[in-house]
């Protein structure tokens, strides 16, 4: 191969330069972009070649815009300007012409045309509206060409408002004679669903037609869009799972035309799509999964041959066994594919077969103790990429025992890597696993030494944040609290005593807080030293403004205890005039509160344990200060909307029924530049809106929650027990010693050759490595493995519990921690950076957020029977499928009598344990809503002393008896009743529940099961004039702006629309005027929502308007619900 | 107890339901497509560039630069996977030119790296025994080859044939189309011009 190389590189300066050879003279003379690209090659600076470009370019410009230059020309001239694109110099002049080549020029020209327009432009681009006429010649143009290109652009760009525009056309398309048509049809709807969902919504069954295809290649470009259909909502399709099968099936057999083959083997690509939607299908669910053991055994024996493309379609075998309900035989044999990847000699399957084990290792342990020894050659691979993925399983498979060793071998690769993305990525993960299973004090102050070192500034802002938290709120055992806090000061001032202009300054900032609060604890030191070393580092150049609150912040704490004054009084007179209002009000604190010993120690007092600080957010201590300035003839404060809403109205005439005007703005108003009032109200902190309150507590307790830790609190030593149960290990002989280490040295010993010191180094690794994992035997050896796992774990406090700097006082904190540690952790997490989301962020907030961590697995299972309305799930275990419908249908007789009549949900199974099946509906009452749960017995002897609680934060739960149920018959039922009214309203509310009943032997059996009710069931219609509807409209403070899908196939369709809002959601439609329209809704009779509605460029404008500030958002997202389902 | 023990369990059950939600939505947005595809010579001169998302000229710039860079240092037997940035590179080399496309991290590497192979065939295949001059001087062709094959990031039609012979349709309407006949000609005549190995497998 390298002499092909040689022979290419020797012959292309020749192939250029040399007319007299033949091939070259065709290719380079002949068109101008070949002498172009000659022209290039013979220069020999950058410098020489921009000129070369910019000299081309300019004399592109003018014959672009030259009048008589024709459009075949023109084609020339634009393949030209990619290929100056393509090198990387500008030419957005051009951008306009290929536009109109696309557009005027004859069947070759548009397609360079179109081309152009591709690589140049992207989605927003602003002149791709001027494109879009042009599609829509083209689409219905007679020749086949124009359409295929015409199909081709718009599924790699279309301005997403235009969509309307050309959907019909591409349905039509879509029972095109030509299959190529169809395909590209297909292709085109796939697009518009990735950008717009919503405007695809109606064409579901088109889908289906498509899927039944007589071309496989029309059927496969369908399987894109399912795979994403069902990876959004696998529900829906579990009927097409046998059809998939059945399609698999076929290909497996090579059933199709050979010309789908590739390498042999029958069209690969097809297989593994389908074997994604089938691994999407069976996830946790065992019927489904089923119906697919045969034909993945199949494919599993099919894929035999040595090819990357097989190994292809095993890799996505393996994943597919390993994600739907299990199947042991299935199981054993992607365990051996894995083990034949991990051992390749060929690095790229080796890769895979490493990425497959990280994949499956929390499902099956044994699979990485077998590998043990090629994982560790893996962790010394000449290849970072392998390093990398090896480390990665390892962060899967950490627990108490073998954390240092792991963390070790990932501090070192950092050390190694320069890539700052797996810096951050790793330091994320050393921090998580040290957190978690540290085994002691130094070892876990040093490990977050090297994070905060090693991470920098690209450090996740929520690594310090909780770090702070964990030496603040500490463990159970205050001597331990001591000790550790005394470790850290211990080792921050030798930090300090160092060379400390290295230290990155979120470190830094960091430490600063730990002298400030603990530095005390250490009573051979005068706080004297300490101050000195802060003021060392407030003089050096690089520190950052930031930072330097935080000292000055560090340095008032130190003052308290009647230290010489000097050090302070100098540092606050210099930055009392720094041109930093935060650094000025920091100094101005430390000057005050430092010659005020008695106001020190109330504002800052010592030694308290972290008990929930009051914080007054509504400022009511500023109410004096307010009611002055009312009375000196201030004018009142107005919330942000209330002024531009006046704003607005100041300006145009209103003409409007009950006497507003939107603002012009609002039809643009799309999903991504809405600003909703909730958030307004988060980010602008303490704007001293009263009304938001609620909010402010909701996002502390958002950002106090680890978002992302997908381990539960167990960790991985949660999978023990399960390792326990699996039969004995079969390792590769060389390991036998290892595993059985554990039960005494005797193995050891009788091994008869004698290992190489290497290898025995190697053994040594991996015995610390993999220590934990497999038996009982290892976790004896460590012994202490309980009590250590124990310790770092958080105490699971109240969320209101705070975060450390600012919880102890409000002046305490560094000036940027309120904002900065708001901001940082709360929401930084990625949901107002991004706009799309920015109205779930929204949502979130309103629903008030525990402590919550959960393993990966658990959420995964969730998700799927999230997605159904009204699911029940019972915690902790799986959800109970196998409880049939006939059981529902005999229940709904036990409802009771004066309930019967009115609409009640689906009967829901929310738990099961050995003799009792619980199960629930609620029924609408006109003012509130009742929940039933339906205790119905499954054993044979009667039960006793039954008693189910329920509870939502977000809801009032009154029960209609408390007591107990005494007795419950065998085989009998007991119906109880809770009325639910809503406290504050979110998307969803979840009720959460424990049922306890005694069984036969007097013992107490607990169960615990959740149920979730939709916003909807608790909407009732609110019946006013539009009169009435005017004045309430102004005096709602909080609102919410959103363009909504308009059911345009309709006569009327805002009247369509609003009856499919008024049918699913139970509102109020007040008046329709011509394109406006008003409706309301309450959820009692004290929390309204208004809705006024109006039809703008094919799309429904809402504007929400309530005076619960939660609300508008929550029922937004239920009317998008409601009329994406329609 | 009892109390307290419900209220955790309701804060979980609340969570749970939120960052499900979100992973929900993630997952509309993150799919198996395909991010963008470059090819460029062992000199980091770009051939080619096809970019499946959206993103501006300047960071378009700063990838290339930065992946050209990365990817040229690498050793002859090292991994064709890359992980860079959040992004999973997949490369490969035939002869003077590397192929390099950028999925996102759960894709599947190999298929990937098939698909890489199976656009070389049919550039091989409509070219006759294609060689990086013909990409640079015919990258339009390569384009229209690779827009019918990949279509917005994924893969439209794999059958070699039905791919040619949407681009022959469109290529008969081509007045110079004796030209590219002859062209192409006296590329497989050239000795000097390597063919790009489609038979080597070697990982």
């Amino acid at each position: 191969m390298s002499d092909v190389v040689e022979k290419t590189l020797t012959a292309l300066p020749s192939l250029l330069s040399l007319d007299s050879q033949p091939g070259s003279a065709k290719l380079s003379t002949n068109s101008k972009l070949g002498s172009l690209i000659r022209g290039i090659t013979e220069l020999t600076s950058k410098h020489e070649e921009e000129k070369l470009i910019q000299r081309e370019l300019s004399s592109i410009k003018e014959q672009v815009s030259s009048p008589n230059t024709t459009m075949r020309q023109m084609k020339e001239l634009m393949v030209r300007t990619i290929y100056c694109e393509m090198l990387g110099y500008e030419a957005t002049f051009s951008y306009i012409h290929a536009i109109k080549l696309a557009q005027q020029g004859n069947v070759l020209e548009k397609r360079v045309g179109y081309l152009a327009v591709s690589l140049f432009l992207n989605e927003s681009h602003e002149l791709l509206l001027l494109l879009v006429n042009t599609v829509l010649k083209d689409l219905q143009s007679t020749n086949l060409i124009e359409v295929c290109m015409a199909l081709t652009v718009v599924s790699q760009m279309f301005p997403k408002d235009m969509i309307p525009a050309i959907l019909p056309l591409v349905e039509e398309k879509l029972n095109h004679s030509k299959e190529i048509i169809r395909r590209k049809a297909v292709l085109a709807l796939y697009k518009f669903y990735l950008i717009a969902p919503n405007q695809v919504q109606h064409i579901h069954n088109r889908f289906r037609k498509a899927l039944c295809d007589k071309d496989p290649g029309v059927m496969s470009a369908s399987l894109h869009i399912y795979l994403q259909l069902i990876q959004e909502n696998p529900e829906s399709y579990k009927d097409l799972t046998a059809s998939f099968v059945t399609i698999l099936k076929q290909v497996v057999a090579g059933k199709l035309p050979m010309d789908f083959n590739y390498h042999s083997v029958p069209a690969p690509w097809l297989q593994i799509q389908l074997l994604r939607i089938l691994s999407l299908l069976g996830k946790s669910d065992q019927s489904t999964s089923e119906v697919m053991y045969e034909i993945l055994d199949e494919s599993l024996r099919r894929a035999e041959m040595n090819h990357n493309i097989t190994y292809a379609i095993l890799y996505e075998c393996v994943k597919c066994i390993y994600t739907i309900h299990p199947k042991s035989e299935l199981l054993e044999k992607a365990a051996k594919v894995i083990g034949n990847f991990v051992l390749s000699q060929r690095i790229n399957l080796k890769y895979l077969g490493l990425k497959a084990l990280t994949y499956v290792v929390h499902q099956d342990p044994r699979l990485a103790l077998q590998h043990q020894m090629t994982i560790i050659e893996c962790l010394d691979h000449p290849d970072v990429i392998i390093k990398r993925e090896t480390l990665e399983l390892l962060f899967r498979i950490t627990n108490d025992q073998n954390v240092t060793v792991i963390v070790e071998k990932m501090l070192d690769f950092m050390s190694i890597n320069k890539e700052d993305h797996t810096t951050a990525d790793l330091v994320g993960k050393v921090a998580e696993l040290a957190e978690k299973y540290a085994p002691d004090n130094e070892w876990f102050v040093e490990t977050m030494n090297t994070v905060f070192s090693v991470g920098g500034d690209t450090l996740q802002p929520d690594i310090p944040n909780s770090f702070l938290k964990l030496l603040s709120e500490g463990f159970d055992d205050e001597e331990e609290n001591k000790k550790l806090r005394l470790f850290a000061v211990n080792s921050y001032i030798s930090l300090l005593q160092g060379e400390p202009s290295k230290l990155p300054q979120r470190f830094l900032q960091a430490i600063c807080w730990v002298l400030g609060e603990y530095s005390h604890l250490r009573e051979d030191v005068e706080p004297d030293l300490v101050l000195r070393l802060l003021v060392k580092l407030l003089n050096i150049k690089s520190t950052s403004s930031e930072t330097k609150s935080w000292i000055l912040m560090a340095m008032t704490k130190l003052c308290s205890g009647g230290a010489p004054l000097s050090v302070p009084l100098e540092v606050s007179e210099t930055y009392s005039s720094s041109m930093d209002t935060m650094l000025r009000q920091r100094a101005q604190e430390l000057q005050y509160l430092s010659q005020n010993p008695e106001l020190q120690a109330r504002v800052l007092p010592r030694g308290v344990s972290q008990e929930p600080m009051e914080v007054d957010s509504s400022l009511s201590f500023l109410d004096g200060f307010v009611s002055e300035a009312l009375a000196a003839g201030a004018a009142p404060y107005k919330p942000p909307h209330q002024r531009q809403e006046e704003l607005s109205r100041s300006k145009a005439l209103s003409l409007e029924p009950y006497g507003l005007s939107l603002p012009i703005s609002m039809s643009s108003c799309s999903i991504a530049d809405r600003q909703s009032p909730t958030l307004l109200s988060v980010s602008s902190g303490l704007s001293g809106d009263r009304t938001d309150h609620s909010h402010k507590g909701g996002s502390t307790t958002l950002k106090l929650d680890g978002v992302r830790r997908v381990w539960g609190k167990e960790g991985y030593l949660a999978q023990r027990e399960s390792a326990e149960e699996t039969a004995p290990v079969e390792a590769p002989s060389p390991l036998q010693p290892l595993v059985q280490q554990g039960d005494g040295d005797a193995s050891y010993s009788q091994t008869p050759t004698p290992i190489p010191e290497c290898e025995q180094e190697k053994q040594q690794l991996a015995s610390s490595l993999f220590v934990g994992l497999a038996s009982q035997s290892s976790v004896c050896l460590m012994g202490k493995s309980e009590q250590t796992s124990q310790r770092f774990r958080r105490k699971l406090k109240d969320p209101a519990a705070s975060f450390p700097s600012s919880t102890q006082n409000p002046l305490v904190s560094p000036p940027s921690s309120v904002g900065h540690l708001l901001l940082d952790s709360s929401i930084s997490s990625d949901l107002i950076s991004s706009p799309e989301q920015t109205h779930l962020s929204s949502v979130d907030l309103t629903v008030a957020n525990g402590e919550v961590e959960l393993p990966d697995r658990d959420m995964k299972g969730i998700k799927s029977t999230l997605l159904r309305e009204d699911s029940a799930l019972a915690a902790g275990s799986s959800p109970h499928e196998e409880l049939d419908r006939p059981k529902d249908s005999c229940l709904t007789s036990h409802l009771p009598a004066e309930l019967s009549g009115l609409p009640h949900s689906e009967i829901t199974p929310l738990c099961t344990s050995p003799s009792l099946d619980l199960s629930s509906c609620h029924v609408q009452k006109d003012d509130s809503l009742v929940l039933l749960v339906f205790m119905k017995s499954s054993s044979d002897y009667d039960i006793q002393q039954i008693q189910v609680q329920v509870t939502c934060e977000e809801l009032e739960v009154s029960c209609v008896c408390d007591s107990p149920v005494e007795e419950l018959k065998s085989h009998g039922v007991v119906v109880c009743q809770y009325f639910l009214t809503v406290k504050s309203p979110s998307v969803y509310f979840v009720l959460s529940g424990m049922m306890s009943h005694q069984i036969p032997d007097n013992s107490l059996q607990e169960t615990q099961f959740s149920h979730r009710i939709p916003l909807t069931s608790f909407l009732r219609p609110l019946r006013l004039s539009t009169e009435e509807y005017g004045t309430m409209w102004l005096a709602f403070s909080h609102d919410t702006k959103q363009n909504l899908p308009l059911m345009m196939d309709a006569e009327e369709p805002l009247t369509a629309t609003l009856k499919v809002l008024k049918d699913k959601l139970q509102l109020h439609v007040v008046e329709i005027i011509g394109n406006e329209g008003i409706v309301a809704c309450c959820l009692r009779q004290d929390q309204p929502c208004l809705l006024h509605c109006r039809v703008h460029a094919g799309m429904l404008a809402v504007w929400l308007r309530s005076p619960i500030p939660e609300l508008p958002d929550c029922l937004l997202y239920h009317c998008q619900r409601a009329l994406q389902e329609s | 107890m009892l109390i307290s023990s419900l209220f955790m369990r309701m804060s979980l059950t609340t969570h749970s339901f939120l960052s499900s939600f979100h992973s929900h939505l993630c997952f509309v947005i993150s799919s198996f497509q395909m991010q963008f595809m470059l090819l460029f010579s062992r000199q980091g001169k770009l051939r080619l560039q096809k970019w499946y998302v959206p993103l501006s000229d300047k960071e378009k710039k700063k990838i290339t630069r930065e992946l050209v860079q990365t990817v040229l240092a690498r050793k002859p037997k090292m991994c064709s996977f890359l992980e860079w940035r959040d992004l999973k590179i997949v490369y490969k080399r035939y002869a003077s030119l590397y192929f390099c496309c950028a999925t996102e991290g759960q894709d599947n590497e190999l298929i990937t790296l098939e698909i890489i192979h199976r656009y070389v065939e049919l550039l091989d295949k409509y070219f006759g025994s294609v060689c990086e001059l013909d990409i640079i001087f015919n990258f339009e062709k390569a384009y229209f080859i690779l827009d019918e094959f990949l279509l917005g990031g994924e893969a439209q039609e794999t059958s070699k044939k039905n791919v040619l012979k949407a681009i022959e349709q469109a290529d008969l309407l081509q007045e110079v189309r004796g030209l590219t006949i002859l062209m192409r000609r006296q590329t497989q005549t050239h000795v000097y011009t390597s063919r790009l190995p489609q038979t080597s497998q070697s990982c």
